[in-house]
């Protein structure tokens, strides 16, 4: 009905206005002279060099990054295995409760996850010994536990698409089960773990409340470093460290789509 | 002049009581939960056959083809193949492929890989998996096909893959779960035949589950019949066609008239059976298994009932109704004619219109005498 109308492009540029103005603005203002963030006085790319001499925040980056890597791995691990035990083992002991443990964070209030991590993890050091202190451990577990729902979540819709008569002709062929998970299984479900994976990391770095919680001294992710400064006024070097993750996220989405299209020129069940 | 095939009892084992069976399935019982998904399936099945496993879904065929692949354990019961026991042996140490119905391609790899997958479990080298891949892609007539991914290939070509994934390993015994289910009518019925000679050509026995009676008639050596889990008729396709043991079976191949009747007269060498419901007496020309005043049922297939215009000679004063014309289906090459009878039964005639656009042909609305011969119908019990 609107295919050839106005409403359609109105529609699409509202849109993507929302969407990118912001983004736009943070680009250009990150090469702002100025040092007062909201008034342009010039293109300039001191702010970059400012960052670059800025151990603090680079500290904080590198950590954000190894921690959001970590998480990420495990929760790929931990969050495929949970969902292949919903979906292919249909009827379980407790299979109502795990179903429901892994989606609570997916609806759990952040402060509540920080929270009770928090309190976990003195009542653990305090009786086990373990892990001794919060920092980086606690962080990288904290992040794996809500990070594994959504991984969980996103596999678990490949696998339930998944025919199951593909791992039986491979078995058929005389593949034993191991060599059918990884010859048949995994290449299948591999584009539902990369982006599962790709969004468990991008949830880590993303995180603000619980790496709060359950952090400890000198373990400042990136985001409670940008968050520290901000609260004693917006500085530049912030924009120029934002426009630099803006460019290896769009790098790295780019690239996952390319290898996607190439993998699959068309989609694979028409 | 071509050659009759030959009809020996070489290549029919199943009436050589010597014979040795290639599958052999014995009391096989398979319950999910408290439903018996097959129970109590006895069969023999003998080497170079092409077996038909025909039933309704449901009816356990599927069931019984995935404990042959091995997907499935048997709750009770033994399956040999080749004289090995197999019942716990798992499917990738099995002697047998399977073709499935959704065909399984690896959407991951192109067809060659597909086809060498099983090759190269077996650790085969090189070369020789690369001989039998080009082998049998010339053999399924997809040799430019190599390179395709599944998504790449129409219904037929992925059907055709599945096949020559499936032979690839050279099993003792094929498992085929509805081949041509997938397929639209007229490319079915072509690689019907296809199919066929392939089977010939290879001689590897072939076990094929599928619903579809016609198919199976025109593929099977032998057709099994099953229902509700067991097997309610073995035999070959004109035996399950003209000698139906059970009313089941009557209707569930083709279509076919079914009445009911009592015997009146039960001698050695012939039966008489009154039937209120034809209006008339049915005498058979042959001994039946029965006693006087039982009740059973006869069946007649369509194309066994003849009508005419004029009363025809009845010798025992039997096998003669009649009838009014309701209606006429017109198919080309013959007509289906339904003609209800003084009881109000409806009764199918199907009769090949030999004659072109003949303007005497038998129309609507006419009265029409019913007859058959003494050995046309069957008699059955249950």
């Amino acid at each position: 009905m609107f295919r050839r109308g106005w409403f359609l492009p109105i529609a699409a540029s509202l849109g993507f206005v929302f969407l990118y103005a912001p983004i736009i603005s943070l680009v250009v203002f990150s090469f702002n002279e100025n040092r007062l963030v909201t008034i342009w006085s010039g293109f300039s790319t001191k702010w970059y060099g400012a960052l670059f001499a800025d151990p603090q925040m680079l500290g904080a980056a590198w950590l954000s990054l190894q921690i959001a890597f970590f998480s990420a791995t495990i929760a790929l691990v931990l969050g495929t295995l949970c969902a292949v035990a919903l979906v292919r083992f249909r009827k379980f002991r407790g299979r109502t409760v795990l179903a429901g443990t892994v989606s609570a964070p997916l609806v759990m209030p952040d402060v509540i996850t920080g929270l009770a991590l928090l309190l976990l993890f003195v009542a653990m050091e305090s009786t086990l010994g373990w892990p001794a202190g919060r920092g980086i451990v606690t962080i990288i577990i904290a992040h794996s536990t809500f990070c594994m729902a959504y991984v969980c979540v996103v596999v678990q819709s490949r696998l339930a698409d998944f025919d199951m008569s593909l791992e039986e002709a491979a078995m058929d062929l005389g593949a034993s089960p191991v060599r059918v998970f990884f010859d048949i299984t995994l290449p299948i479900i591999a584009p539902a773990l990369v982006s599962g994976w790709l969004l468990a990391f991008t949830l880590s770095l993303d995180d603000l409340v619980i790496a709060s919680f359950v952090s400890g001294p000198g373990s400042s992710t990136l985001p409670m470093v940008i968050f520290s400064k901000v609260k004693l006024g917006v500085s530049p070097d912030v924009n120029a460290l934002a426009t630099i993750i803006i460019g290896i996220v769009a790098l790295g989405v780019f690239a996952a789509t390319i290898l996607q299209l190439r993998s699959r020129p068309k989609k694979a069940r028409a | 002049m071509a050659k009759k095939p030959q009809l020996a009892i070489d290549t029919r084992p199943w009436r050589d009581p010597a014979a040795k069976p290639f599958v052999r399935i014995k009391n096989v019982t398979k319950k999910f939960g408290d439903v018996f998904a097959v129970s109590d399936v006895s069969l023999d099945i003998y080497k170079s056959e092409l077996f038909c496993l025909l039933g309704g879904s449901g009816s356990g065929k599927s069931t019984l083809l995935r404990m042959l692949a091995g997907f499935e354990e048997p709750t009770s019961g033994s399956i040999e193949i080749d004289g090995q026991d197999m019942t716990s042996v798992a499917p990738y140490n099995r002697p047998v492929n399977m073709m499935f119905q959704s065909y399984a391609l690896f959407p991951h790899m192109n067809v060659e890989q597909n086809i060498a997958y099983g090759l190269k479990r077996d650790g085969l080298p090189k070369g020789e998996i690369a001989d039998r891949v080009a082998e049998l892609l010339t053999l399924v007539k997809l040799q430019d096909y190599g390179q395709r991914k599944p998504h790449q290939l129409s219904g037929g070509q992925r059907q055709r893959v599945a096949l020559a994934r499936a032979l690839a390993k050279r099993p003792k015994l094929l498992l085929l779960d509805e081949p041509l289910g997938a397929l639209d009518k007229k490319l079915r019925e072509e690689t019907q035949f296809e199919l066929v000679k392939i089977q010939e050509t290879l001689g590897v026995t072939f076990i094929v589950v599928t619903h579809d009676q016609e198919e199976a008639m025109s593929l099977a050596t032998r057709i099994g019949v099953m229902n509700q889990g067991e097997i309610a008729m073995i035999g070959e396709p004109t035996d399950i066609y003209e000698f139906p043991n059970s009313k089941f079976v009557a209707g569930f191949i083709g279509s076919v008239n079914m009445a009911e009747g009592i015997v009146i007269e039960d001698e050695p060498d012939h039966v008489r059976i009154r039937s209120a419901e034809l209006g008339c007496d049915i005498y058979v020309g042959h001994g039946v298994d029965c006693a006087p005043d039982q009740l059973l049922w006869w069946a007649i297939r369509p194309e066994k009932i003849q009508l005419s215009r004029e009363k025809p000679e009845s010798p025992f004063d039997a096998n003669v109704t009649k009838g009014m014309v309701e209606e006429i289906g017109y198919l080309g090459d013959m007509s289906v004619y339904q003609i209800l009878l003084e009881s109000g039964k409806r009764l199918r005639v199907t009769q090949t219109n030999t004659v072109r656009g003949n303007p005497d042909s038998i129309t609507w609305d006419e009265e029409v005498y019913l007859t058959w011969g003494d050995s046309s119908g069957s008699v059955l019990t249950v």
